[in-house]
């Protein structure tokens, strides 16, 4: 009618919020929409070993670059008495120990947890303009004559990279290549040819990430330029997949620096882990994010039962406003209900009905005794404290376990429940109690069914902004005009 | 109860209130906030009745604190007949019915005999919250005994037959007779069990009844016949009814009006959130009576004015019904 504006301007600022924030934290945290989303993450873990001399001693560990289809979830550098700090230099990040003074077998440890994200792009290094190499003859002659067989039959970097290594690999026969290979390693000779061709190509170290696999060296690998990105060429000429090597090293030449040692040597340790993507989040969302991680665990368990409550007050305004079904106390049904997460919804019920109607008895006693509203609650509140007592000690020795989490109920909401609930018994007959108390049982029984379904918690929890939403929903409701389902029961008497 | 549901198109067609449009529609809309104890609290609504001059049952005593109470048996010594009642009870309860003396005992309307004692403790539960909303401190009244006029004292079971009058800005738009049953307990609440007798507008004479949500013809208990059934003095009550709305100013109002065998119409209470059982009663829906008030253009100033318009408007039998409204696009939100 004549406000409508404001409330739907409201609802849209409202869903548009709640979504636009639940869309951008997906799309930039990757927090999962659904639960129990398994990533697989790699733990990598360098080991530096080296003798140390005496003095000052630092050691330098090229530190894999940002790259596409890795994310990088945390990275230490453990090792006791060392300082460590990761330094850029250029695009390439260092790992940077040092101490004072060293004497013997050091052990340095960098560890590394990445997560596999085909979605994560790095924009790639462009690179520098080939230099033409310099050969000494007869390398030269040999060198041009691989090219000028390679070169025709290829049309692009990529397909003259795969001849060449064809050529390295298979054609041990061609005098040419034998003639380079004396003098150069594959990769080295590939990229020097590749550069002598014309393609922006450069030697780099790749790690094969393998599960469980200990002790690992570094592998030289080629990468060469081609439509704006690079690509990984195994110059062994087997087809290399990009989602098992992560990159570690591309400009300069060795991983590791030691200074004040020797037999320096560096390995790589790895494993992976199916872990839920939830858990991974959680540590990368920063701390401005909104986010409830930052929470202390302890805390956040709490939130993951609070951020539940606004669905089961959803849930009533639906059975109320939409269905009209009429229940004892307004949210009573959504406190039952986080109730029942705990105990699980047929001991929950049980238990319940069990002390509800043991108060009722209890209480139509307490009535003849024409006892002061304020007393008579506490009375009640007394009760049904030692009603709960009794059935956890009974069910106790009897073996159920189950009965001890009926000290999840609130009891202050028992106790009103049953004084509200014996009103009613005087004032409008049984039949009123049982239409109230079973209306309020189906509600908390739907409240608790949709609060425990996994894509509720986890999105209530993981994505609080959604509540925004939810707001609106509610808000919407708050301003539903139209019939109750009830009421096409009760003006059924209109359908002559 | 009734039989099979009936579609939403259906009851919009009939114009049918529901209890959201009743809620966002016309109680949010019309029913200033701020007036709501003046109709909550039978007290303040005796006490602007009174000066209003609006005929209601005689108030005699007001109990407010808990040391008033030895008071009072001062104050009911030389009564035969009172009614003590909470000021913000609801849905009758804490009402006690004194209907007559039996030396030092009074007696209830039951029968039953009750001492000062008995009464002090009913006057103090009730200050204490026992009959009241939420169990706030409440305050008591005591009032004269309305007598049951002898056209209703056949008809209803027991208590006194009420009169309910939905006052839409200052028209009465509908009408309903709430009669006792055994069922409501002495009672004239319709979701106890009373039996609503839905009552023409224009005339004063039944319409249809309804217990339970079903439509009846004969009183439950009485046996007695409910067709053609005429409320006596109904110009007067509908003019009480529609002066009610200047003094409260709420819009959307139900008058609870009873009939003293000698003082005629009395305001009894009010309420600011009427039920909707009394369109069953009188087989009619709200809102074509609430837009055509609505879309009134010529306010009418003055009560009489108001009743007249009522009176041509809103007839049960109408030799020329009331003119089809504009059907409005569905209207789903408001």
């Amino acid at each position: 009618m004549t406000q409508r504006g404001p409330l739907m301007f409201l609802v849209t600022l409202l869903v548009v919020a709640g979504l636009g924030t639940a869309l951008y934290r997906y799309d930039t945290y990757r927090i999962p929409l659904l639960p129990g989303a398994q990533q697989t993450v790699w733990q990598v873990e360098a080991r530096v070993e080296y003798l140390a001399q005496g003095g000052a001693t630092q050691a330098l560990l090229t530190l894999p670059p940002d790259q596409s289809g890795f994310r990088v979830i945390s990275e230490s550098g453990a090792s006791s008495g060392f300082g460590f700090d990761v330094s850029t230099r250029g695009t390439q990040r260092q790992a940077h120990w040092t101490k004072r003074s060293a004497q013997g077998e050091q052990t340095l440890f960098y560890k590394l947890d990445l997560v596999k994200d085909p979605g994560y792009e790095v924009l790639p290094d462009s690179p520098m303009p080939p230099e033409t190499p310099v050969w000494d003859e007869p390398y030269q002659t040999a060198a041009l004559q691989v090219l000028q067989s390679a070169l025709p039959i290829s049309a692009d970097a990529r397909s003259l990279a795969r001849q060449l290594a064809r050529d390295m690999t298979l054609a041990r026969s061609n005098q040419n290549i034998n003639l380079l290979l004396d003098r150069y390693q594959p990769p080295e000779l590939m990229t020097t040819l590749l550069n002598a061709a014309g393609v922006s190509a450069r030697m780099v170290q790749v790690l094969e990430l393998e599960d469980g696999r200990r002790r690992q060296g570094l592998r030289d690998f080629v990468q060469f330029w081609q439509d704006d990105e690079w690509h990984l060429l195994d110059p062994s000429g087997a087809e290399a997949d990009p989602s098992r090597l992560l990159l570690w090293q591309t400009t300069t030449p060795s991983v590791l620096e030691v200074l004040g040692g020797s037999r320096s040597r560096v390995t790589f340790s790895m494993i992976s882990q199916s872990r839920p993507a939830g858990t991974l989040a959680n540590e990368t969302a920063p701390g401005f994010a909104i986010s409830l991680y930052s929470l202390p665990i302890a805390e956040q368990g709490m939130f993951k039962l609070i951020m539940l409550l606004p669905v089961g007050a959803l849930v009533v305004a639906l059975m109320r406003i939409l269905v009209g079904i009429k229940t004892s106390g307004t949210f009573m049904p959504v406190l039952i209900a986080l109730a029942f997460l705990q105990t699980e919804l047929l001991p929950g019920l049980t238990s319940f009905i069990l002390v509800v109607a043991m108060g009722l008895v209890i209480r139509s006693y307490l009535s003849a005794l024409n006892l002061l509203l304020v007393a008579r609650i506490a009375t009640l509140v007394v009760l049904v404290i030692g009603i709960i007592t009794l059935f956890s000690i009974v069910s106790y020795h009897l073996g159920l376990m189950g009965g001890l989490t009926i000290t999840f109920f609130p009891m202050i909401i028992l106790a009103w429940t049953i004084e509200r609930m014996s009103i009613t018994w005087e004032e409008e007959g049984p039949k009123e109690v049982l239409i109230q108390g079973g209306g309020s049982l189906l509600v908390a029984t739907l409240a608790f069914l949709v609060m425990d379904l996994a894509v509720v918690r986890h999105l209530a929890f993981n994505f609080p902004e959604l509540h925004l939403c939810l707001l609106a929903v509610i808000l919407m409701l708050g301003r539903y005009t139209g019939y109750r389902v009830m009421e096409l029961r009760r003006f059924a008497v209109f359908k002559r | 109860m009734t039989s099979g549901w009936i579609s939403p198109l259906k009851l919009r067609q009939l114009g049918i209130l529901g209890m959201n449009r009743r809620n966002i529609g016309y109680i949010g809309r019309y029913n200033p906030r701020d007036r709501y104890p003046l109709v909550d609290n039978k007290l303040k609504t005796k006490v602007i009745a009174q000066k209003a001059r609006l005929h209601v049952p005689e108030l005699l005593h007001v109990v407010e604190t808990q040391h008033e109470i030895e008071a009072i048996e001062h104050q009911l010594k030389d009564l035969d007949e009172f009614v003590i009642k909470p000021a913000q009870g609801s849905g009758g309860r804490g009402i006690l019915v004194i209907v007559g003396r039996d030396g030092e005992h009074y007696v209830k309307s039951s029968g039953t005999h009750l001492t000062i004692h008995d009464i002090k403790r009913h006057v103090s539960n009730t200050l204490s919250g026992l009959h009241s909303l939420g169990g706030r401190p409440d305050v008591v009244i005591i009032e004269g005994l309305v007598k049951v006029s002898p056209y209703f004292s056949n008809i209803s079971y027991e208590g006194v037959p009420d009169i309910r009058l939905i006052v839409f800005k200052g028209y009465p738009v509908m009408g309903m007779m709430r009669l006792a049953t055994h069922a409501s307990d002495g009672k004239a609440n319709l979701h106890q069990g009373a039996v609503g007798v839905g009552v023409d507008i224009a005339t004063g004479r039944s319409v249809a009844a309804v217990k339970n949500n079903q439509l009846v013809t004969h009183h439950p208990d009485t046996g007695v016949s409910l067709q053609n059934l005429q409320v006596p003095d109904w110009h007067n009550m509908l003019v009480l009814a529609a002066r009610c709305y200047e003094v409260t100013g709420l819009g959307y109002l139900g008058c609870d009006i009873v009939i003293d065998a000698t003082k005629g119409p009395l305001l009894l209470e009010l309420n600011a959130r009427p039920g909707l059982s009394i369109q069953i009663a009188n087989n009619q829906g709200l809102v074509p009576r609430l837009r055509h008030v609505e879309q009134l253009e010529d306010y009418y100033q003055t009560v009489e004015d108001r009743v007249a318009h009522a009176i041509a408007t809103f007839q049960a039998f109408p030799d020329n019904p009331l003119p089809e409204l504009a059907t409005h696009p569905a209207e789903v939100f408001s």
